[in-house]
Order: structure tokens, then C-alpha cells, then sequence
């Protein structure tokens, strides 16, 4: 049964070529449209550590006080202060933490004829290669006592490991950084989180994967400066030391709370340490802490551009519009083949198998505006580099969920705009139909 | 032109009606915003800069190492040295920053040392005395900077200038009506002389929460050392721009290879900055342009179908019309009208909702609210678009001829 009705659907859309072309294009843009302007939002609203993203937290202390904060909505500063980092890292209250910035490093390669480069750099602690799951290619990461002494030690990626050693097993070979060199201990395997979640304030979500990492003791003893934002509410005074123990924020924290009890203990040891900081006078305001794990970070911080919700938002309406399109002209279709449905539902066939019929039908329409779509949706997503800048652009790609999502939708938005249509087809009375002609 | 009967005769096509009203309530919906949205996106990237963009390029020095502040310093000097040397370069100036960057160096300025409240915020652009000359900008009031009171400062030092320039849009925040020039403002680190005015130059920062101070810009005349690297805005003799361009680079490098100056950002013309800080809002534009676009095609191509459906399903009752007396010109008159109805009805409903839908994206995105000019552009243009799609089957209908009336009964 079933295929003699997508047989007779199909003949039927051939009958009126260029309603039914009129239809599918219509389905094919809305979908296409829609699909297209999606990919952006799913690879910026994507979730980058999703087995962890609700075990890793940024705390935030204010130590501006209410008269900065007030502009803020009351929120604290988005990044710490060198005396707090230190101090959290200092008390260990999670099971792993560590502070970090995007160091300024340039690498120095030890062939004379090639140029000095920089690369993505990050100084952070040792815990941070567990926390955020870093995959290892070669060696490991550096261990705890080598933040405690600032060794010399740096984890490379795997791209600048191709440039400088051609892909060889590098660790033990050492590498130049700022002129000063550095014991390769590991060489990380690919490690590319989308959205950036662990540097959300330097990067605004999006940026090329970090190629070299340092321990943040070294780093800060070599007085090495921030790639990223510094924040100051007053005058840090003079010199390295002035800036350090200022109240200027600069850093990024992370800290891993396995469960939910030691997230609220956590929570606790912030109040508890901003409360000490009022104590000794530096705060002259009561405690005003947060506690962010992944997701409610990314969504505190709107990674997602505004772009990529409104013209999600635009492409759905332009489907809706398309779907509303297609219900009137499959009503129009429909509605002509009356005195077909008349002669069927004469000869014996129930209402039921009307509704089959002219379903089939219109999924084979939803089919074909599918495949439609799915052409421009390949172009959509080709084409979104006109639309967005290239950090986001190279994220929307057209993956088999994509493909799937596509047909799906164009298939299920065209029977359910078919509903209404194939409702009033199997009410027409079969005598009516038969008397008139 | 009787409207009754046409009523009379859409009430016995309820559903038809109201889906081409629907469908023309939400495309004017759709489209209103849509169009509002490119307004908006245009206008905001043709915001002036202030400076002589066309000839003007941008070199990032990244040093090598980190140098410290005097050594980075000479080194400066001895590159602005190389680079104003070039034939095709007509000057240069070290900075920070410079307009449509997107960061950089912000402050707030106040009247008073113990003021709580800031008068405005800024932007901060250090510079040095051929920094109005390089981008062209034009003095207003006072005079530029000497070569003898350009210094220079390390990043960690305070921002405390005995003397600035300041553009005219911050010296009418903070003394309307009054002359700028030998008062004095407080910076973070201090308080300074204003010197000279400048007729304009933007903010470095486009973007939304930049927009308070958006041509508020303080000039500082320090070369910053930063032990990162440093940037040199350079202006070509007119016509010059690609030589000089690929002339600077040769230079800076001839000067000390010790540096990067990398090779998708290092040197870039100022049409280049202009492209990236505005891409999102180009590519929002192109992007509302294609969907309003099409549409309106689709909807446009939805009136045909469904009219011509119903053109094919009156065709009996046509003949009888035309039979009774009706002429051709009736006929074409009373699908007109038909559609007419049926879009005024559309359009009423859509200017609610477009003018809903404005309203709660201004709540849930950064939108200004929707002028009535565009509702309006948008209700006559899918008054006309319905009058044109409904034209051809109207045509059809007219040319029925009388004699169908007899037939097939």
C-alpha cells in the first residue's frame, strides 16, 4: 500500500511541476536557512568539557567593592587579583586549582635562519593537565614540586612539536622561550575545547589551541607579562612589584569540585576567606563571592554571539513563514483532486487511508525539499565566513548529525504543515463529488 | 467596487484567507526587523574613524624576549627613524592602539582628583609628536605636542602626563560650551594639562559597551613600552600604500631581525582593520538582505499559487458574471480587491507583531526600538508585493470567457 500511495503522490506532483517545485523550494529554503544559521549556534553554544563541565568552577572574589560593582549589576570582577590566586592556591580547598593567564612568550627556534614566532601560550599550575583532561603524546605533564622550585619545564603542543622537531618524541629536548631555555617535559596531543571555556575573558570564546605551557611560578618569577586583559579600579604605583600585590585582576582560576557538597564547601572557604580579607581591612564591604562551573560560566559570560541567537531566531521565523506557505498550497493541491478523493472514498476506501495517502505525499514533498535544503545548507555553512569572523565561521560544519537533522526537520516540518490540508481532504463528502461531475 | 460580495465570497474560504493573511503577517513581521536590523548594522559601520584611512597602514612589532623599557625604547625610535625614512612613507607614529582595534588602553577621566563619579570614560592613545600628522587628524584648538615633551613610560607606570590632547567629542562632555584648552583633567595616575583639541577620532572599541564614549579619546604623549612589542601606524604618500606596505616590513626587519611581526596580522592596511571590526556586522546585514529577500519571493510566490487555485476552482462562476454583463476590467477589479482585503488584514496583524517582536528582542539583545518608518516601508511594500503576485492569476480570470458558464452542467 504504502509504496502504491508514494507512486501516486509522485504522480501527482509531477502533474503540476511548478506548484509542487514551488513547495519544495520554499521547504528547502526555510530548512537550509534555519540548518545553517543552527550550526553557528550549536558550535558556539557547544559544551567543551562535557564530562566535566559541572565539576570545574571559577570562583570570583570582589575586591573592588560595591562602588565598582554597582556598574556590574553587583557582580565581582570577572578575573582575580595575583594576592587572591595565591592565597586560594595556597589553601588547596579543591581537589585540584589552578590560576593561569596567557603568558607573552616568544619562541626563539634554535635554527638561526628561522624567524622568532609566537605561539598560544599559557602559564598555569601542574594540576591544570588533570583538570581539564589534557591528552599526552609524548611524556606528561610537569608535577607540583616543580611549581614549588620554578623549574625550567614547558609542555609543548602538538603542532609547534611538528614545526620545531618535525614530530619526533621531543621531551628532554629543550626549547627557547624569551631567550631563556626550557626542558620539554611533554608534548600534548591535540587539545582544542570549543568555546575556549578555561580563558573565556581573553579569548571571547574562540581561539587557536595553546601550544605552549609553563608553570605559572616560573612565569611570574621571570616577571613575564599578560597577553590578555589587565583591570585596574585604582593606580597600581610603580613597577612589577606595585602591579603583583595590586588590587589589579588579571588572572583566570579554576577549581575542581567533584560533588556538590564540596562545591557548597567551597563556597563556604570563599565567604569564609572574603570575610578574613574584611577582617584584616583590605575589604571594607561584606563578602561577595561566586561560584561558576562551566556551563553557568559560558552562559554568564554570553560566548554565544548575539549574531548567531537573532539570526537563529530570524531563520526560524522564515521557516514557520515557509511552513505556513506550504499548508496553503497543499490545501490548494488537495483541494483540486477532490473528485478523485470523492471516487475512492465511493469505492470503499475509509477515511484512514485518505489521510495515508495524501501524508505519504506530502513527506515525499518534505523529502525532496530536504534534499534541497541540504544543497543549501552546504552552501549556508560554506558561505558563513560573510557572516561571521573567521574564528567562529571555521566551527559550523556540515557533519552527518547535521545531514540527519536536516532531512528529519524537512520531512516532519512538511507533514505536520500537511495535517490541516489532509484533514479537509478526508472530509469530503464522496456522493458531492460524484453528482457534480 | 462592492467589497460584500467579495466578503461574502471569502468567508467560504476561511482557511485560504487566513493563511495568506498569516503568511503575510509574519513576513512583514520578519521583514520590518530584518530591515531595521540591516539600518542599524549599516550605520554603524560607517561611523568615521576621523583619520586619512586610505594611505594609512598598521605594523604589530612583537618583540623578542622582553626587553626592558629603555632597551625597548631605542628600539622604538631607531624603527620610527627606519620607517619615516622610506620613500613612500609620508610619516609614522608609535601607539598602543588605534581606532577599530577593538582593545586596548581605557580610563576613566575625571574633574576632580576626589571626584567618586567619572565624567566620562576614554579611550587612551599614546603617542608622540607626529601622531596628528600620520593619521591626518585635524587640530581644532591648541597645539600639538613638542618633540621635547614626548617621553615615554613603562606599562607598569603611572598614567600621569604633565599634558594631553583630547578629541572634541570629550572636551564638550566634560566642558560644554566652554574652551578645553589649559584646563585640567584627572587620569588614573593624575592630573594633566589639556593642550590641544582634535576634531575627531574614534574610540578603538566598536562594540556595544564601548558605545558611552565611542569618540572620547585622550592623547598621551609618551611612547608606551610595553615588553609585548608595540604598534606603528604609518601614512603612505598618496597612492604609495602597497610599496610602502611591503617596504616597512623589509625595514623593520633590516633594522633588528629580533622581532615578529606576523604574516596574517602583522602588517595590515587600514580597509583591512575596517573589514575585521565590522565583519559580524557586514555579515548581519548580508544576512537579514538574503532572508528578506527571499521571503518575500516565497511569499510573494504562495499569493500566486493560492490565488491561481482559486481562480481555477470560481471559473464557473466567473462565466456566469461575464455572462451577466460583468466586463473583463470587473473581473480583474474583484481579485484585486480580494487580495487587497486580505493583505490589509496581514498587514495589521504583522505591524503588532513586528512591533512585538521588536519589542522583546530589545529586552533580550542590544536593539534599539523600531522606527514607524520602517513598518511603514514594510506595510507598503507587501501591499504592492500582494498586488503584483495576485496580478498574473487575475489576468487568467479576466480573460475567462462567458461562454464557461454553459459549460460542464
Amino acid at each position: 500500500m504504502f509504496a502504491y500511495y508514494l507512486q501516486l503522490g509522485l504522480r501527482s506532483l509531477r502533474k503540476n511541476p511548478l506548484l509542487t517545485l514551488l513547495m519544495v523550494l520554499a521547504i528547502g529554503c526555510g530548512v537550509a536557512a534555519s540548518m545553517t544559521t543552527y550550526s553557528v549556534f550549536r558550535a558556539t553554544s557547544n559544551n567543551p568539557i562535557p564530562q566535566k563541565s559541572s565539576q570545574l568552577f571559577v570562583p570570583q572574589i570582589d575586591n573592588w567593592g560595591p562602588d565598582a560593582s554597582q556598574d556590574n549589576k553587583g557582580e565581582p570582577p570577572n578575573a582575580m587579583t595575583y594576592t587572591d590566586a595565591i592565597n586560594l592556591m595556597r589553601d588547596k580547598r579543591a581537589t585540584r586549582q589552578t590560576a593561569l593567564f596567557p603568558a607573552a612568550v616568544s619562541i626563539v627556534p634554535a635554527d638561526p635562519q628561522m624567524l622568532p614566532f609566537r605561539e598560544t601560550s599559557y602559564a598555569w599550575y601542574a594540576d591544570a593537565f588533570a583538570m581539564f583532561d589534557i591528552p599526552f603524546l609524548y611524556g606528561h605533564g610537569w608535577t607540583a614540586d616543580e611549581d614549588a622550585s620554578h623549574a625550567a619545564v614547558a609542555v609543548i603542543g602538538k603542532k609547534l612539536n611538528e614545526k620545531l622537531f618535525n614530530g619526533a618524541n621531543s621531551v628532554g629536548r629543550n626549547i627557547n622561550l624569551n631567550g631563556r631555555d626550557y626542558r620539554i617535559i611533554g608534548v600534548a596531543n591535540t587539545w582544542n575545547p570549543e568555546p575556549v571555556f578555561y580563558d573565556v575573558i581573553n579569548t571571547n570564546g574562540f581561539d587557536d589551541p595553546i601550544e605552549v605551557f609553563m608553570p605559572f611560578t616560573r612565569a611570574v618569577e621571570l616577571q613575564t607579562t599578560t597577553n590578555g586583559n589587565n583591570n585596574c579600579s585604582k593606580d597600581p604605583g610603580k613597577g612589577w612589584d606595585a602591579w603583583i600585590g595590586s588590587e589589579c585582576v588579571w588572572l583566570g582560576f579554576w577549581a575542581e569540585l567533584p560533588s556538590k557538597e564540596k562545591a557548597d564547601a567551597y563556597r563556604q572557604y570563599l565567604n569564609g576567606y572574603a570575610a578574613e580579607q574584611q577582617r584584616s581591612g583590605r575589604f571594607r564591604w561584606a563578602p561577595n563571592t561566586r561560584l561558576r562551573n562551566v556551563t553557568e560560566w559560558l552562559e554568564y559570560q554570553k560566548v554565544v554571539p548575539q549574531e548567531a541567537k537573532v539570526s537563529l531566531l530570524v531563520s526560524l521565523g522564515f521557516l514557520l513563514i515557509c511552513l505556513v506557505n506550504t499548508v496553503g498550497l497543499l490545501l490548494a493541491k488537495f483541494m483540486k483532486r477532490s473528485s478523485e478523493i470523492g471516487v475512492r472514498r465511493a469505492l470503499g476506501a475509509p477515511r484512514k487511508e485518505i489521510y495515508l495517502q495524501f501524508l505519504i505525499e506530502a513527506a515525499a514533498i518534505g523529502l525532496a525539499g530536504g534534499v534541497v535544503g541540504l544543497i543549501l545548507t552546504g552552501l549556508g555553512v560554506m558561505g558563513i565566513s560573510l557572516v561571521f569572523e573567521p574564528d567562529i565561521a571555521k566551527l559550523a560544519t556540515l557533519d552527518v548529525s547535521l545531514v540527519l537533522l536536516t532531512m528529519l526537520l524537512a520531512v516532519l516540518s512538511t507533514v505536520l504543515a500537511a495535517f490541516y490540508p489532509t484533514w479537509r481532504a478526508a472530509q469530503v463528502q464522496p456522493a458531492w463529488q460524484l453528482k457534480s461531475n | 467596487m462592492q467589497i460584500k460580495p467579495i466578503l461574502s465570497a471569502l468567508r467560504r474560504h476561511k482557511a485560504g484567507t487566513f493563511l495568506i493573511a498569516a503568511q503575510i503577517a509574519l513576513t512583514l513581521a520578519i521583514v520590518c526587523n530584518a530591515l531595521f536590523i540591516i539600518q542599524q548594522r549599516v550605520a554603524h559601520l560607517s561611523e568615521p574613524t576621523g583619520i586619512d584611512e586610505p594611505n594609512i597602514f598598521v605594523i604589530k612589532s612583537e618583540w623578542v624576549g622582553a626587553p626592558a623599557p629603555d632597551q625597548a625604547d631605542a628600539q622604538m625610535r631607531a624603527d620610527l627613524q627606519a620607517l619615516r625614512q622610506l620613500p613612500g612613507v609620508q610619516d609614522a607614529t608609535p601607539s598602543n592602539s588605534y581606532p577599530l582595534r577593538g582593545d586596548g588602553w581605557d580610563d576613566a577621566v575625571r574633574l576632580k582628583p576626589d571626584q567618586a563619579q567619572d565624567s566620562s570614560g576614554s579611550t587612551i592613545y599614546f603617542a608622540d609628536e607626529h601622531f596628528i600628522d600620520t593619521l591626518g587628524l585635524k587640530l581644532i584648538a591648541g597645539r600639538n605636542f613638542r618633540a621635547e615633551e614626548v617621553g615615554h613610560m613603562d606599562m607598569r607606570y603611572k598614567l600621569a602626563p604633565p599634558l594631553v590632547m583630547i578629541t572634541k567629542a570629550l572636551a564638550e562632555r566634560l566642558f560644554p560650551g566652554d574652551t578645553a584648552v589649559g584646563k585640567t583633567i584627572y587620569l588614573i595616575g593624575g592630573p594633566a594639562t589639556v593642550v590641544g583639541v582634535v576634531e575627531m577620532l574614534q574610540a578603538q572599541s566598536v562594540e556595544h559597551w564601548a558605545s558611552d564614549f565611542a569618540y572620547r579619546a585622550v592623547i598621551i604623549p609618551e611612547r608606551l613600552n610595553v615588553s609585548l612589542g608595540t604598534f606603528y601606524i604609518v601614512r603612505a604618500r598618496p597612492g604609495q600604500l602597497d610599496a610602502a606596505m611591503q617596504a616597512a616590513a623589509k625595514a623593520l626587519f633590516a633594522q633588528n631581525p629580533r622581532r615578529v611581526i606576523n604574516d596574517d596580522d602583522g602588517v595590515l592596511s587600514f580597509s583591512e582593520v575596517r573589514s575585521r571590526a565590522y565583519e559580524r556586522d557586514r555579515g548581519m546585514a548580508i544576512l537579514m538582505g538574503v532572508i528578506c529577500v527571499v521571503l518575500l519571493a516565497i511569499t510573494a510566490a504562495g499569493i500566486v499559487g493560492l490565488t491561481s487555485f482559486w481562480v481555477g476552482q470560481r471559473r464557473k462562476q466567473i462565466g456566469v458574471r461575464r455572462a451577466l454583463g460583468a466586463t473583463q476590467l470587473d473581473v480583474l477589479r474583484y481579485f484585486m480587491t480580494e487580495n487587497l482585503l486580505i493583505s490589509c488584514g496581514g498587514v495589521l496583524m504583522g505591524a503588532v507583531l513586528a512591533i512585538a517582536i521588536n519589542l522583546w528582542m530589545v529586552t533580550r539583545f542590544e536593539m534599539h526600538r523600531l522606527s514607524l518608518m520602517y513598518l511603514i516601508v514594510g506595510v507598503v511594500l507587501l501591499l504592492l508585493l500582494g498586488q503584483g503576485a495576485v496580478l498574473a492569476p487575475a489576468l487568467r480570470a479576466s480573460r475567462v470567457p462567458p461562454v464557461e458558464a454553459t459549460r460542464s452542467v
